[in-house]
């Protein structure tokens, strides 16, 4: 872990793990079922940052691939037989395959054009979803059983709470240090500016199939965990409109930063439950405020992207490190 | 039934060509696409129809309304949203109207709700028979219409000062900066423009299947038209109007037993992805796609 270079950062990160460690015996299961969203949310969003964020290729059809690996592990359960743990890396890898065909495009296409191309990837997938019943039973979603390890049922909030706390760690971890590596560094090159990065000998097609493929692999992952805790598979729950929700975490949260992944995804989990709570509350004074919540929730969506892109477009992130820096240099303003 | 299917294919596909000129004119002035051109549509519908149904307004009169009202509102969202990204990445400005977007969906949801609404009949009802092929009126006007935009918008690039001018911004915005044309003015006219067609756009679909929010999904369907068309090519969207409203109907009727239905909804996505693969500047448009 090279990640860990003061004993004070050590301390900090043994800190926030043991934090997350015992945070179920303090808080109520509600609570612990929206972390558990949240941590689904971070692997997909760090899958999209990876993409768009530090390659700089962006995707809206994010959404499709974690519904090709929700429907991996469903099939692969249901139909062949295997187990969910023996599925679940199946459902990355698979993902990953499809990712890296949609994005072959991106050798030739560029900014607009290959927004275009991964929004037909989506509406292509949504398709064959829908229409190869025979496979994905339609619009009527697969089934699955709660997935177990030994006795333990992750059926359980708390159980699955911690699985998905692992997974999403190592997500985090991962993708900390491929920043490190020369694959990330490649990454980096080819966002910045991609005439110079193949200059210096990195190969331009190869680099962003691998992007394509690693970020299609996070959501692959993302989607079969979303099937293991949810264990109901339906094409709902992969529509454009959760691209578009995933492109808005990395946004709010900062593209390009791991930490903004998990802000932001932290961030659009919790917003339309915060909106919620605020309809009910209002909603003594003011009647018919529910009917609006979902329209208020999409507009509110909108402006927030709108309102970060024009005045943060470097998102939480950076917002979370301004404030801290105000703190750490005050009361002198450099 | 080859017919029937070629005919619907070519009046839908006029339907088509008239929503994929907004996308085009936004382009051709400022290489940005608008992703919330379904959007426009939407309220442009909603306030034609609002205004026709509340204030008994005739129909004429409320579609200049509507008209001076997409104006306004083309360059209120130029200024408001799209002004601060002027020499920003296309990345950001494809996620700003990403966001635009979604904020005029909820906004419409807000005020007009989800239901949807019927308009009183505008175009006589009786359907025309063409050689044995029977359309409604309205498709007709829709024709017409694209035609008649078509001609106008190829006229006004070509002859009048304003539409040089946006040509020049689209080719390089420091070059028609230092000829002393303001951009931002340029951008201005240009999304009120688009508006205002996506305006006349919503009203002829909202004539033909009422208005309710999935209408705005036809802005992202239309996308698969102008990139065939290409993107900054007023004739190209046109054909690819057309091109593409016959082949998913041809497709559609003959594949949809085969698949299980709804093929036509995904036809123009393969289509794309193939245009995209083999010739990503489109049709008519201009050779000059970045090759990486």
């Amino acid at each position: 872990m090279a990640v860990l270079f003061a004993p004070a950062a050590k301390a900090k990160v043994a800190a926030i793990i043991v934090f997350f460690l015992v945070l179920p015996y303090f808080v109520s299961p509600y609570f612990i079922s929206v972390v558990n969203l949240i941590a689904i949310a971070v692997i997909g969003a760090l899958g999209l940052n990876i993409l768009t964020g530090f390659t700089g290729q962006i995707s809206i059809g994010h959404g499709a691939f974690m519904g090709v690996g929700a429907y991996t592990v469903g099939i692969l359960t249901t139909k062949v037989g295997l187990s969910y743990w023996a599925a679940l890396p199946l459902a990355g890898i698979m993902a990953a395959m499809v990712g890296a065909v949609f994005g072959i495009p991106s050798l030739r296409l560029k900014g607009l054009y290959l927004a275009i191309a991964t929004l037909a990837a989506q509406v292509i997938i949504e398709y064959t979803i829908i229409h190869w019943t025979g496979l994905t039973n339609g619009s009527a979603g697969i089934v699955i059983d709660a997935p177990s390890v030994g006795t333990m049922s992750l059926a359980d909030d708390k159980n699955f709470y911690y699985f998905a706390l692992l997974i999403a760690l190592a997500a985090v971890v991962c993708t900390v240090n491929l920043f490190r590596s020369r694959v990330g560094r490649a990454f980096m090159a080819v966002r910045d500016r991609d005439l110079a990065a193949a200059v210096m000998g990195i190969n331009l097609l190869q680099y962003k199939v691998m992007s394509f493929g690693l970020s299609a692999f996070y959501a692959g992952i993302a989607g079969a965990l979303m099937a293991g805790y949810l264990r109901v598979i339906t094409v709902e729950n992969f529509t454009v409109e959760v691209s578009i929700q995933y492109l808005a975490m990395i946004i709010i949260g900062g593209l390009g930063s791991v930490m903004g992944s998990i802000y932001g995804a932290a961030f659009m989990t919790l917003l339309p439950i915060f909106l919620r709570t605020a309809a009910d509350f209002l909603g003594a004074f003011l009647p018919n405020v529910a009917h609006f919540l979902l329209s208020m929730q999409t507009a509110l969506f909108g402006l927030i992207i709108v309102l970060f892109l024009v005045f943060e477009p470097e998102g939480l992130a950076k917002l979370w490190k301004d404030i801290k820096d105000y703190f750490r240099l005050w009361p002198f303003s450099y | 039934m080859f017919l029937q299917l070629l005919v619907t294919g070519l009046v839908v596909g006029s339907i088509y060509a008239l929503v994929a000129l907004g996308f085009v004119l936004i382009y051709k002035a400022s290489d940005c696409i608008n992703f919330a051109q379904g959007e426009f549509l939407l309220v442009g519908a909603y306030v034609a129809l609002w205004v026709v149904t509340s204030y008994n307004v005739p129909f004429l009169p409320a579609v200049m309304l509507t008209l001076c009202l997409a104006l306004a509102l083309g360059v209120l969202v130029e200024r408001m949203v799209l002004r601060p990204f002027i020499g920003e990445p296309v990345i950001s400005v494809i996620m700003a109207t990403i966001g635009l977007s979604s904020l005029m969906r909820g906004v419409t949801q807000l005020i007009w709700g989800t239901d949807t609404m019927i308009y009183p009949p505008v175009f006589p009802q009786e359907p025309v028979n063409l050689a044995g092929v029977v359309i409604s009126q309205v498709y007709l006007w829709s024709l017409g219409l694209a035609i008649l935009l078509l001609a106008v918008f190829s006229l006004f690039f070509k002859f009048t000062t304003t539409g040089i001018v946006m040509r020049a911004v689209a080719d390089d915005q420091q070059a028609a900066l230092s000829m002393g044309i303001s951009v931002k003015k340029v951008f201005a006219i240009t999304w009120a423009i688009a508006a205002m067609v996506a305006a006349v756009g919503g009203i002829l679909l909202g004539n033909i299947n009422g208005v309710n929010s999935s209408l705005a999904h036809l802005g992202l369907k239309v996308l698969p038209v102008a990139i065939l068309g290409g993107l900054d090519s007023i004739p190209g969207a046109i054909l690819g109007g057309f091109i593409i409203g016959v082949l998913e109907n041809l497709v559609g009727g003959y594949l949809d037993p085969v698949f299980g239905g709804g093929v036509k909804e995904v036809v123009p996505f393969v289509i794309l992805v193939l245009i995209l693969l083999v010739r990503p500047y489109g049709l008519f448009g201009k050779e000059v796609i970045e090759r990486v």
